[in-house]
């Protein structure tokens, strides 16, 4: 079942829609300008128009793409203009949260399957930390942050991704350490193995395929909580600070290249881990 | 002295909580934990003289919130209700619509699935400034995030459902000489509800998130995204943590009620029958 014909169709509707859709929106701003000049256009000369404007409504896709490339490949790296300088300062949070949330959810999981009374009280509040909007929390978490003495916006972005993170981790972990069967753990009760042996050799092995397919998940919000961590704190760097600069002085084209970057940035996160978890299946023996 | 009574009232607490899970009480170990959590915060905020525009004792912020209440629900009104309820219900509709009319055409289908997956994976978040810049202010920018937000979890959560039920069953209704919308409405459709709640259920914090993101951009004087920036710049943070209950109770209750309905709609599934 060949995937590339229908994902390229679709990719291709999507384009004609947007090409349609930025003639559309773009085409009121033509007409008033021929209109104060006192001319008037046809539909061809308005349609031309629409594709190259300073600030567009919807920008067409080239010049997304265009913007795109001047940000990540016209700038040095290092410039407070390049893409690849916000994204690498919007991908230190979110590493940073990821990795947080991962010992979180992984340490959480492990009290969770070992100790009955933590899952019972601490279960149903993970559950209940998910409801609550994390946005709502950000700006409060700087101002703990700097309260506390730490300089920067690194803590509290990863802060914020940790708290979006953690959980796909915690509740794929704790279904994975409980997936091997009770014959599995009887084999190993007559082995005479300790519950450290049983978990080491049986329960964290069986826990993998589940710890994987949530990192995807997980990589997925740090990102979002990293960005959305940028929004509301008044940070000048990063993804999230670029798209609000943008906002706030009106370049469309600035919002949609940082809007593109991240997406981008979590196109390749997702690759990198679905990567790692194919060398690490194939080291553990696992066919693939 | 507050601190040592607070740590006391964990130490007890949490001996409590043991014996209670020992016996496998089910509601009470989750309740003795968020009290404790509360009385512990509120001992040491007082205990260690941690000022209030850092950490406000929940007292404090207990009364702020019983004395804002017009506030309180003028913003709730306009972030909720307006935005991520109003959003939430076209997003989610359009999602499942587009994911029942794609169903027919099973070679769109095939390239829809990845490249849904893929978008319900990127930040769309970003996509709130250019929202405001297109639906002004008012609630309509914030709907339209959600709209975005939450449309592709629900559709790719929707196309999997609809591919759930087994080829044996499918084999039955076509003896049955049932037409392809009797088998859409009488198996496939029900056979997708537990996947289809579960794209619910995460569109709808997605939905709380936009609304309240999409504020940050711009907004009239009312809404919790608003009052939240508003009052931590003027360190009133017993007010912001007030807005943050509001937002938590509304998440939960969202939830909740999605999960209730859930639970009347798929009472057949395992999951269901405990």
């Amino acid at each position: 079942m060949s995937r590339v014909g229908p994902v390229l169709t679709v990719l291709g509707i999507v384009l004609v829609i947007w090409y349609a859709a930025s003639v559309w929106l773009n085409a009121q701003w033509v007409y008033d300008q021929a209109e104060r000049a006192g001319v008037s256009v046809s539909f061809a000369e308005m349609a031309a128009q629409t594709m190259m404007q300073d600030r567009p409504l919807l920008p067409p896709p080239h010049q997304v793409a265009m913007q795109l490339w001047d940000g990540v490949a016209g700038q040095a790296v290092t410039s407070k203009r390049s893409l690849v300088y916000h994204a690498f300062v919007t991908l230190q949070a979110t590493l940073a949260g990821f990795g947080l949330g991962i010992v979180l959810g992984v340490g959480l999981a492990v009290a969770i399957v070992r100790f009955r009374v933590v899952d019972m009280s601490v279960m149903p509040w993970a559950v209940i930390s998910q409801t609550i909007p994390i946005v709502a929390l950000a700006p409060m978490i700087v101002v703990l942050s700097s309260a506390a003495g730490i300089e920067g916006r690194l803590v509290p972005k990863a802060v914020i991704s940790a708290y979006l993170s953690f959980f796909p981790v915690l509740v794929s972990m704790v279904k994975g350490l409980r997936s091997p069967d009770a014959m599995q753990l009887d084999l190993l009760r007559t082995y005479g193995a300790s519950a450290g042996q049983m978990f080491w050799k049986l329960r964290l092995p069986a826990s993998m395929p589940y710890f994987f397919a949530s990192l995807k998940v997980a990589i997925a919000a740090s990102l979002i909580g990293a960005i959305v961590g940028e929004l509301p704190t008044g940070a000048i760097e990063g993804l999230g600070a670029r798209m609000l600069i943008g906002s706030q002085f009106g370049e469309p084209l600035i919002m949609w290249a940082a809007l593109f970057a991240a997406a981008i940035l979590a196109g390749a996160l997702i690759l990198v881990v679905g990567w790692v978890e194919r060398l690490l299946r194939v080291r553990m023996g696992v066919p693939a | 002295m507050m601190v040592a009574g607070s740590l006391a009232f964990w130490v007890v607490a949490w001996w409590m909580n043991v014996r209670l899970a020992a016996q496998g009480v089910r509601w009470v170990p989750p309740v003795v934990f968020g009290v404790t959590v509360l009385v512990v915060w509120e001992g040491l905020v007082r205990g260690l003289g941690v000022p209030a525009v850092i950490l406000p004792a929940p007292s404090a912020i207990g009364t702020t919130f019983a004395a804002n209440l017009p506030i309180l629900w003028v913003d709730f009104v306009q972030t909720v209700i307006l935005g991520a309820v109003n959003g939430f219900v076209m997003g989610a509709g359009a999602g499942f619509l587009v994911a029942v009319l794609i169903d027919r055409s099973p070679y769109l289908q095939r390239g829809l699935l990845p490249v849904g997956n893929f978008m319900a994976a990127l930040p769309i978040v970003g996509v709130a400034p250019i929202m405001v810049m297109w639906f002004g202010f008012d609630w309509q920018s914030k709907a339209a995030v959600v709209v975005v937000m939450v449309f592709f979890p629900v559709l790719v959560n929707t196309i999997a459902g609809l591919s759930a039920s087994d080829r044996m069953q499918r084999d039955l209704m076509a003896t049955y000489g049932a037409s392809y919308w009797q088998t859409l409405l009488k198996l496939r459709l029900p056979a997708a509800m537990p996947f289809v709640f579960n794209g619910l259920k995460i569109a709808s914090t997605l939905a709380l998130i936009g609304a309240i993101v999409a504020e940050f951009f711009g907004s009239p004087t009312r809404g919790m995204g608003f009052r939240i920036s508003t009052e931590v710049g003027r360190l009133g943070l017993d007010m912001v943590w007030a807005e943050i209950a509001v937002a938590a109770l509304a998440g939960s209750a969202l939830y909740g009620l999605i999960a209730l309905i859930e639970r009347g709609v798929t009472f057949w599934h395992p999951s269901q029958r405990t």
